[in-house]
């Protein structure tokens, strides 16, 4: 048993929010589809204000914003990846190098990160903050989202 | 994570999941989901190789040519964390004998700390202390184990933030003490096992635990796992 395996038995004990009727949208091409991240590790830019341990807002992150730093208020995971490159938390200049491929349409302008250390019913996530970030996603023109842990 | 995927396809957005824990994905049916058996911190697994990740995006965004779901794949490739291996890392030799080991070691390392805060132009140091203060946080830790009250001995903000602002300060230290980034758990392992602050962080720690401190206040300290 490592740590993250103590944590993965831990994390997948927890209660959990259950979708009766889970949605499955049919999205466009990935050469014409509009890509956004949206992480759940509590990144934002350095100066703005950091994250609540029991926080449910999101953070808006520019498509050319670098200066990102952890938030998140879990000691349970490898931080010392992110600090050595960003992108294997944000992969963004991998979507860059994607889009310029032609692989997919293009990068989302914004993108946005949560705090994942939440309160086992997620509500706010689920019924206020969520739902407003898939709008704003939406206004973008974004097509499909990434979504990615730490 | 798996909750905002279901969001937002009700929404009316396509979701791809990177997940980290296979658990949760089984009972939270995110639509489409790329099973990573990376270490936790690491979803597109390999730091500072462009190659890697780009397969991990390649094989996450085959999920979306599915025309119905759940789809649950795993990535062919595990990566173990290594959290028993310390990363081969000098620590400075002492310098200032009128001082506390881990004060003059935290002290010690602030030019690696520097020089990484100048590659990056950004640092995750400063939830509740910048890296001014964290000698003096050290100090205030070795206070602690020598029987001090938490609550009394001055520190400056939350001490889940402090000690988080602790480790990130020796492990973005570290970056600039190897050629390489670490593999998973090393500077973890290297902070906690080997430097005078990470043994000092975990025996206020247990000095705080002792000493009746709140589990949330003292637990989440560090890693779950340590003791």
């Amino acid at each position: 048993m490592t740590a993250d395996s103590d944590i993965r038995v831990y994390a997948s004990g927890l209660p959990m929010p259950e979708f009766a009727t889970p949605a499955f949208a049919t999205p466009k091409r990935l050469s014409e589809a509009t890509v956004a991240i949206v992480t759940t590790a509590a990144l934002h830019r350095a100066s703005e204000d950091g994250y609540t341990n029991t926080d449910t807002s999101y953070r808006e992150i520019d498509r050319a914003d670098r200066d990102l730093v952890m938030g998140h208020w879990s000691p349970n995971f490898d931080r010392a990846g992110f600090a050595a490159d960003i992108n294997v938390v944000f992969p963004i200049d991998r979507l860059e190098e994607l889009e310029a491929q032609g692989v997919i349409g293009s990068v989302a302008p914004r993108h946005f990160a949560f705090a994942g250390n939440q309160e086992d019913t997620v509500s706010s996530i689920r019924l206020d903050s969520g739902p407003r970030a898939a709008r704003a996603l939406l206004a973008d023109g974004v097509d499909v989202v990434l979504l990615t842990p730490v | 994570m798996s909750t905002l995927a279901h969001v937002f396809e009700a929404e009316g957005l396509a979701t791809v999941s990177l997940i980290s824990v296979r658990g949760v994905a089984e009972k939270m049916s995110p639509p489409r989901a790329l099973y990573c058996d990376f270490p936790l911190g690491r979803p597109l697994g390999e730091p500072q190789d462009a190659q890697f990740q780009h397969d991990v995006l390649r094989t996450a965004f085959v999920t979306l040519d599915e025309p119905a779901g759940p789809v649950l794949v795993d990535y062919p490739v595990v990566i173990e964390i290594d959290d028993a291996t310390p990363l081969s890392c000098a620590v400075p030799p002492r310098y200032d004998m009128s001082l506390h080991p881990a004060v003059d070691e935290i002290t010690a390392l602030r030019g690696a700390y520097n020089r990484t805060l100048s590659r990056n132009g950004v640092t995750s140091v400063g939830r509740s202390c910048d890296a001014d203060g964290l000698p003096d946080v050290m100090a205030k830790l070795v206070e602690i184990i020598a029987g001090a009250d938490w609550k009394e001995v001055g520190l400056p903000g939350n001490p889940v933030g402090l000690a988080h602002d602790l480790r990130t300060y020796y492990e973005e230290a570290a970056l600039a003490l190897n050629d390489e980034p670490p593999a998973p758990g090393a500077a973890e392992s290297w902070f906690y096992d080997v430097t005078q602050g990470g043994r000092t962080l975990l025996e206020a720690r247990r000095a705080m635990r002792d000493g009746g401190a709140p589990f949330p206040v003292w637990f989440y300290m560090a890693r779950a796992t340590r003791q």
